[in-house]
């Protein structure tokens, strides 16, 4: 009574099929034809995704070269960034001075170098210090709640109203500015949001079961913490660093246009500009190449920072 | 008795990173006027999509729909982008799981009913909001008149998927896809909202195809049963001959897992082990095969057709119903 | 509501009093008071003008003065320029500031708001690419390199606009752009992650289950929701923009609240400083609250009663 329907495409037609082929299988041989994807651990997933995404590793190389430049590229100039030399300020690029020279004859290729290194080193140690500051009182917030973080809370959200440039011009002001001044002002506020995250990555992570699991096998707060809390806030943690950087230095910029950056004979990026800014009508290379440096450096950080985002966090890609 | 939807064939690919998912693989249904059909089988297997499909709301691309699907008389995989506008809502309207994310959170109730309305009636505002208070009336919402001027965050779940039947049935349509509209509800609220479709399928007339893996809902309110598995159709038939007299043994491991309460307390709950197969690379033979207790040789190299079985349009797609298989060993029911 | 509003007032009131302690306080932080460090000023004045200012008077009595002023909106006087309060200061430059904001916001919200929508409904397509690396290089490029190359290349090299002052309308364009450029990629970013989730949001696929048209779809049911995320940014724009005047202005030579910012920075005109600080403070708590009660009138969801979240 069975009719075969030759209609469904893929059917096969069972001409010529015997009794042997209807033989009950046993389980090994069922096993075979299952089909398993590789499955791999998340971070390698999230190195494999942020390695697809050419634009990201493009400002990843382009950052490398960059701190090796600012590392080395004061050397290879054959200019001190300090040395003045009267007899030949402002001067275009030439084979000598290759980005030119400014108005107290300085080589601009080496002080450019000099201040992409400045630059480099206050949104890095910026970053860190948020990173420092913010973990743990996310930290404590998160994993304590209650009226502690009630409280935290409070202070973070009364700080987190202050405008925060406000705040760091007026500490840079009384404090006079240097790479310590300046670093610790921007971190005045910047690690509450950071802060924020740890928080709320803990908050999320900690009714899960294998926190539960750990604590109903008697490990300690801090044990927690450490051991499987913070390791899995860490995507987030990393995204935001990545974005703290081009921030800082911004902000550092911003200060040097106020008067308030890194002081002569040393200079970031953003005191060259300013410097250059002056002139820009007559001598207009001395703002070109750390007015494209800096830009250049923002973009890589940003690039990069929206790739790991989507690397590390898949469901937020867009 | 007249057949408002023929599907043909239908297949749906979606090109994904690493391959192409075959969500559909030539899946053939009907549907008749006034009937509802439901469609059961475990997620992933390709019930959404096929129902999505009907109305052509599957993104494409990145999904590439083959095949017929006919909807009274006309070909829809033919038409027009603005043709289907003005098949969707007024002709066919669909219900989608969850309520709490499927109505627009920033528009009242009322505008999202009367929006079809409008659109598709040529209803004048004033008119259209009086069709939307009688709608939610019908659903059973109590004071339409002032719950039409409210937002989705003022109803409960249960209210939300009332209203989103009310916008599905504003414009009277003659097929109603229902993609499992109780699923995401408390139990208690799943049937009441079952009761309200059914009593509008009566007062309108309206086809439905019920999307679900509740087996409960199903034999309270299906006519006939379309079990898929694997982006195909497995096995289809009547409700009472898919329940009592199941034929492939996916429907029976289905049926199994389901709690009766005829059951006795030291009788188990049988589950199916194992997952349904990776569609990028579907396995040659039987889906089902590599889950499937009775697996036989045959069953791994080759795909089994959709045949008559035993019972009236009862199908199903499975070596056993084979003359040279041995027969089933549990409930006895294989007579060849 | 009312409650709620209260609430948000209260801190706004606490912030502030926090904000104008702490300028106190590190104002008297700065070892000896402006009139030290000039020794052309005879003894005797540099008593009198200490007297007038009330530098001889206790901490804490100075500091409850300063209160007592504030709270009637009495900044005091400018301690380099002869004769003015900070007020007058803040009243002369503040129009400036104001228009070029408010162009700046309207700039910004449309450029941003219909970049982001052409890039979300071009979704992985070249214009999505390309609107993308735009948006993402007008938050890379600090905008006084922004201001600088407009003035270089549309001032100096091409002569369409004149290099500086704000004497009529065309003089608004390129200080306009410059601050504009930065919150309008921001926006476009928001927009377009908002949009696209929103496209794919259930709704959505009710609205297109009903028959509406892709044209309804846009406007009526996606955009809506789309903009909320951008709603919240007003704040922050705030924030970038008026961080932003300081710059343009200065580079652009335009008398307003920026310009007389960094002027008294480098003058070290502490009275001004405070008060352009606290002005600042309220501008931008104020553009907070009104985020608050704007987002609370596009939402219907939101009870105002929960608390924002981080």
């Amino acid at each position: 009574m069975a009719t075969i329907e030759t209609k469904q495409g893929q059917a096969v037609d069972p001409q010529g099929l015997t009794k042997a082929d209807f033989q009950k299988l046993d389980h090994s041989e069922k096993k075979g034809e299952v089909v398993v994807r590789e499955s791999i651990s998340a971070w390698k997933d999230a190195w494999l995704r942020l390695r697809s995404n050419k634009y990201a590793m493009a400002s990843l190389i382009i950052l490398l070269l960059i701190v090796i430049m600012a590392l080395i590229g004061q050397s290879i100039s054959g200019h001190d960034y300090r040395s003045q030399d009267y007899m030949a300020t402002n001067e275009k690029p030439s084979s000598n001075h290759w980005f030119g020279t400014d108005d107290l004859g300085r080589d601009v290729f080496a002080r450019t170098w000099m201040g992409a290194g400045i630059s480099l080193q206050v949104g890095l140690y910026a970053a860190l210090v948020d990173l420092v500051i913010g973990v743990i009182v996310g930290g404590i917030m998160g994993y304590f709640g209650g009226k502690v973080d009630e409280i935290l809370n409070r202070i973070c959200d009364i700080l987190y109203s202050i405008p925060n440039m406000l705040i760091v011009i007026l500490l840079i002001v009384v404090l006079e500015p240097s790479m310590f001044t300046i670093v610790l002002a921007l971190s005045i506020t910047g690690w509450i949001s950071m802060a924020w995250i740890v928080r709320g990555q803990i908050m999320q992570l900690k009714n899960q079961e294998y926190v539960l699991a750990s604590r109903s096998l008697g490990a300690g707060s801090g044990r927690i913490l450490f051991r499987h809390l913070i390791p899995n806030a860490i995507g987030p943690i990393i995204v935001t660093l990545t974005m703290t950087v081009p921030n800082a230095i911004f902000s550092e910029a911003f200060l040097s246009f106020l008067g308030l950056g890194v002081q002569s004979p040393a200079a970031s990026l953003g005191t060259m500009i300013n410097d250059a800014l002056k002139a820009m009508t007559v001598y207009p290379w001395r703002m070109l190449f750390p007015a494209v440096l800096i830009s250049l450096t923002m973009l890589c950080f940003n690039i990069f920072g929206d790739g790991l985002r989507d690397a590390l966090d898949p469901k937020m890609k867009k | 008795m007249e057949r408002i939807l023929e599907v043909k064939d239908l297949r749906v690919n979606f090109k994904v990173r690493g391959g192409t998912v075959q969500a559909v693989r030539g899946v053939n249904f009907h549907v008749n006027k006034g009937e509802t059909v439901a469609i059961v089988g475990e997620s992933g297997c390709g019930k959404s999509v096929t129902a999505q499909s009907l109305m052509r709301l599957v993104p494409s691309p990145p999904a590439v729909t083959t095949g017929s699907i006919k909807f009274k008389g006309e070909e829809i995989l033919t038409k027009s982008l603005r043709q289907m506008e003005n098949i969707r809502g007024k002709e066919m309207g669909m219900i989608f799981q969850d309520p709490m994310t499927s109505l627009n959170p920033t528009l009242t109730i009322g505008k999202q009913i009367m929006e079809g309305l409008v659109k598709h009636q040529g209803l004048s505002a004033s008119a259209a909001k009086q069709r939307a208070v009688e709608m939610l009336k019908l659903v059973g919402i109590p004071n339409p008149e002032s719950r039409v001027n409210q937002y989705p965050h003022e109803f409960s779940g249960g209210m939300r998927q009332r209203g989103m039947i009310a916008i599905a049935l504003a414009c009277n349509p003659s097929l109603l896809i229902a993609d499992e509209p109780t699923t995401a509800l408390d139990v208690t609220v799943q049937a009441q909202i079952m009761n309200v479709m059914k009593d509008l399928q009566v007062k309108f007339g309206t086809s439905i195809i019920l999307i679900t893996h509740d087996l409960g809902v199903v034999a309270d309110v299906a006519d006939r049963v379309i079990v898929m598995y694997a982006g195909k159709v497995v096995e289809s038939g009547k409700t009472r001959d898919i329940f009592k007299n199941p034929k492939h043994p996916y429907t029976r491991g289905l049926l199994e897992s389901v709690p009766r309460l005829d059951q006795k307390k030291d009788e188990p709950l049988i589950p199916i082990y194992g997952t349904p197969p990776d569609l990028i690379k579907p396995p040659a033979g039987c889906a089902f095969a590599a889950r499937c207790k009775e697996a036989m040789r045959v069953c791994l190299p080759n795909d089994p057709a959709l045949v008559s079985v035993e019972g009236e349009d009862h199908r199903a797609a499975c070596w056993l119903n084979h003359e040279l298989a041995h027969p089933i060993s549990s409930e006895g029911g294989e007579s060849a | 509501m009312i409650r709620y509003l209260l609430k948000k007032l209260f801190y706004m009131v606490v912030s502030l009093f926090v904000l104008a302690s702490a300028t106190f306080f590190l104002m008297k932080a700065i070892p000896g008071n402006p009139f030290m460090s000039e020794k052309e000023i005879p003894k005797a004045i540099r008593a009198m003008l200490e007297a007038k200012y009330g530098l001889d008077k206790p901490l804490w009595s100075q500091y409850l003065t300063y209160l007592n002023n504030l709270i009637h909106l009495d900044l005091g006087m400018s301690m380099k320029q002869q004769y003015t309060t900070v007020s007058s200061i803040i009243g002369t430059g503040f129009l400036y500031s104001l228009q070029l904001g408010i162009f700046a916001i309207i700039l910004s919200v449309t450029a941003g708001v219909v970049l982001g929508i052409i890039a979300a409904l071009n979704h992985r397509k070249f214009l999505d690419t390309f609107t993308i690396f735009l948006a993402v290089l007008g938050v890379s490029v600090p905008n006084f390199v922004v201001a600088s190359a407009l003035q270089y290349f549309l001032g100096v090299k091409l002569r369409w606009f004149d290099v500086a002052g704000l004497n009529d309308i065309t003089d608004y364009v390129m200080p306009t752009i410059a601050l504009a450029v930065l919150p309008a990629a921001f926006i476009a970013r928001l927009t377009r992650s908002s949009m696209l989730e929103v496209l794919t949001a259930d709704y959505i696929k009710t609205a297109r289950a009903k028959g509406m048209s892709g044209r309804i779809i846009l406007f009526r049911h996606a955009l809506r929701n789309a903009i909320l995320p951008v709603v919240t940014y007003i704040g922050p724009m705030t924030a970038n923009i008026i961080t932003g005047s300081v710059i343009v202005e200065q580079i652009f030579g335009i008398g307003g609240l920026g310009k007389f910012f960094v002027n008294s920075i480098t003058n070290r005109d502490y009275t001004l400083i405070m008060g352009l600080t606290l002005f600042y403070a309220v501008i931008l708590m104020l553009a907070r609250f009104l985020t608050d009660i704007a987002y609370a009138f596009i939402d219907p969801r939101i009870k105002l009663n929960s608390r924002k979240e981080g």
